[in-house]
């Protein structure tokens, strides 16, 4: 038994488009009143995965239960509980953002005056309020976003279901929508959203659940994670590529793992448990060495090198 | 050189904003009932019709340019016996225009943007959705049915039937046009994306041209008679037309009024409960 009870809890998913198998036997758990991130490549089973959960699919076999109920047995109960946002902002351009979450409050059964005031209260929750009476044609791509995330919100669900909700934006916008998000599960909603990023899992989530290939490949918080593909990256730009081979022997002792060697680039990076610390050996090292360099840099590890620490190999 | 920094500048704003009043949403406390589904969708969709000029344009003019080349164009080579082309064209074109505009595309459109993904993701009866959209598609088609008869009468269309039947057309227009909104949310559902439903709302034309919408039927090869005859636009024209008309339709048109209502009314029913039973179906299936 775990301390939390789960919001959502999948057991075997199976779900067969044809020769893809969106998803391979998917076992996954999303405690409740977290923020849990499925983390994956494109094409890994993210969208097939929300929309099972949302009720929009039925896989051909597995268990689900979404708030304690059974998602394939009684699908009307589970919408009852949760928001979605999908991949794409579900908006409609001639409305404005007012009408378009009226809209959807009336849908998730308040009355007229009830939806109103819902619509209200998250239009300024999600700092749209000065815009709310403008067609969302208007709209730039992140206030598309943000009000698509407030139509999830009208309904006060349990859960929130966001398909990578940042997909398209800007950095900065991004982080607003961090921020959006974040406040909200300060309130006590439980949220499950795919990310194609580790950074964003790293910023939202407590939990992250790692999906390749439809299958579920690593679990754990963001930090557990990070520390299997070393906590951070220590990354070098030698000028002459004749040199990368001096190089990797001469850090090989600072890195947790062997290095991984991009030879076009003629970059090295070293998996390290220390980033500060060693990027001050590094520096020392090398300037010792009298190496030419183009770069050095300390960084966090990406998703591709979290997956090749995972599955040891390429992906 | 790259650092590790996490993104919180200062220049980011947060997106909430600290509440004072403390106000929250609450959840609702039951799922909405099928009207408020139907007329809550319907009443979107139509605010939407109603903001897209061009989408009011494109639905009546397909309708309209038939009018004015069947009028002009075909009309004096076409023998309508004792009744004036005029007469014999605008209440064909008011029966069928369902078949020119309504909701093929834009059902494809609200499935390609995710609308229908997320409507189907809340506590709604989901059959109370489609039937929202053919309130809204059979409002659309009204649109370009009002256009085709406003435009026929400049053109020299008369009603000869009176009040009852002009009242009697209306109301059997308003019946073909929902049966028609059925089999374009079918059609809609089925495309797959909305440049496919583009295509797809092209389809229905033969139903339209083999029919005695524009012609009369006996002006057919003989092997086209039959299916011209026994098919459902054949029926509905039919029956406006002879509505509309009013006076000895046997002799004006082949058959009686009644032979004409009756069955433009079993088709439309059968029109209404195949497409609807098929796009609830495919709507709901998960
Ligand atoms: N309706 C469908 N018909 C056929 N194949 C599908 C369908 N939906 C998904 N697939 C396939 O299933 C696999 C998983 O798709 P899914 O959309 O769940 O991936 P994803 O992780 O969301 O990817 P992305 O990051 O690109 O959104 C892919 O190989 C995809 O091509
Ligand atoms: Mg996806």
């Amino acid at each position: 038994m775990s301390s939390r009870p789960n919001i959502v809890e999948a057991s075997k998913l199976r779900k067969r488009y044809g020769k893809v198998e969106a998803l391979a036997g998917l076992d996954l758990e999303a405690p409740a009143g977290a923020v849990t991130a499925i983390l994956g490549p494109n094409g890994a089973g993210k969208t097939t995965f929300i929309k099972a959960v949302a009720t929009l699919l039925n896989p051909d076999s597995g268990t689900l239960t979404v708030g304690g109920g059974d998602a394939l047995a009684a699908p009307q109960l589970v919408r009852r509980m949760i928001g979605l946002a999908g991949q794409n902002a579900a908006v409609e351009p001639a409305l404005t953002g007012r009408e378009n979450l009226v809209m959807v409050a009336r849908l998730f059964g308040h009355n007229r005056a009830a939806a109103k005031a819902a619509a209200d209260i998250v239009l300024s929750d999600i700092n749209l309020i000065d815009d709310a009476d403008r067609p969302v044609k208007g709209y730039s791509g992140g206030m598309r976003r943000r009000l698509d995330l407030g139509a999830s919100l009208v309904g006060a669900p349990q859960l929130l279901l966001l398909d990578e909700p940042t997909t398209g934006l800007d950095p900065r916008t991004r982080i607003e929508l961090w921020h959006t998000i974040r406040a909200l599960v300060a309130r006590g909603t439980s949220v499950l959203l795919t990310t194609q990023y580790l950074e964003e899992a790293d910023q939202l989530a407590d939990h992250v659940v790692i999906i390749d290939h439809g299958r579920s490949i690593a679990t754990g918080t963001p930090t557990e994670l990070k520390a299997r593909a070393g906590r951070a990256m220590i990354e070098v730009r030698v000028a002459h590529a004749s040199e990368l081979a001096s190089v990797i022997q001469l850090l090989a002792p600072l890195g947790t793992e062997t290095a991984r060697v991009d030879e076009p680039a003629r970059r090295i990076a070293i998996p390290v448990d220390d980033g500060a610390a060693r990027l001050a050996d590094a520096v020392r090292m090398l300037a010792d060495s009298g190496i030419q360099l183009d770069d050095l840099g300390v960084r966090r590890p990406t998703l591709d090198e979290v997956f090749l620490a995972l599955t040891g190999g390429p992906k | 050189m790259t650092t590790t920094a996490t993104p919180t500048a200062p220049f980011v704003r947060t997106h909430i904003s600290p509440r004072t009043d403390g106000a929250t949403v609450t959840a609702p406390e039951s799922p909405p009932s099928a009207w408020a589904t139907a007329t809550t969708y319907a009443g979107r969709t139509v605010r939407q019709f109603i903001r897209t000029p061009q989408l009011l344009v494109v639905s009546a003019v397909t309708s309209v340019m038939f009018l004015l080349i069947f009028r002009y164009v075909f009309g004096g080579a076409i023998q309508t016996g004792p009744v004036r082309y005029v007469d014999f064209l605008i209440p064909a074109l008011a029966a069928v225009s369902g078949l020119f505009s309504g909701g093929v595309v834009g059902v494809a459109e609200d499935a390609d943007s995710g609308l229908f993904d997320r409507l189907k993701s809340l506590p709604v009866p989901r059959a109370a959705i489609l039937l929202g959209r053919s309130m809204a598609d059979t409002g659309l088609i009204m649109w370009g049915t009002v256009v085709t008869v406003v435009v026929g009468f400049a053109v020299g269309f008369r009603v000869h039937g009176g009040v009852v039947g002009a009242v009697a057309a209306l109301g059997l227009c308003v019946l073909f046009a929902a049966a028609f909104s059925w089999l374009g949310i079918f059609l809609g559902l089925s495309a797959g994306s909305s440049q496919a439903a583009q295509g797809l709302s092209f389809a229905v034309f033969p139903l339209i041209f083999v029919s005695s919408a524009y012609v009369p039927v006996q002006s057919m090869p003989s092997w086209l008679r039959p299916i011209a005859d026994n098919q459902p636009v054949t029926a509905m024209v039919g029956a406006v037309r002879a509505v509309v008309l009013g006076g000895d339709t046997v002799t004006l048109l082949g058959h009686s009024t009644t032979w004409f209502v009756t069955r433009s009314l079993i088709w439309s029913v059968v029109i209404m409960i195949v497409f609807a039973t098929l796009s609830t179906r495919r709507f709901t299936k998960r």
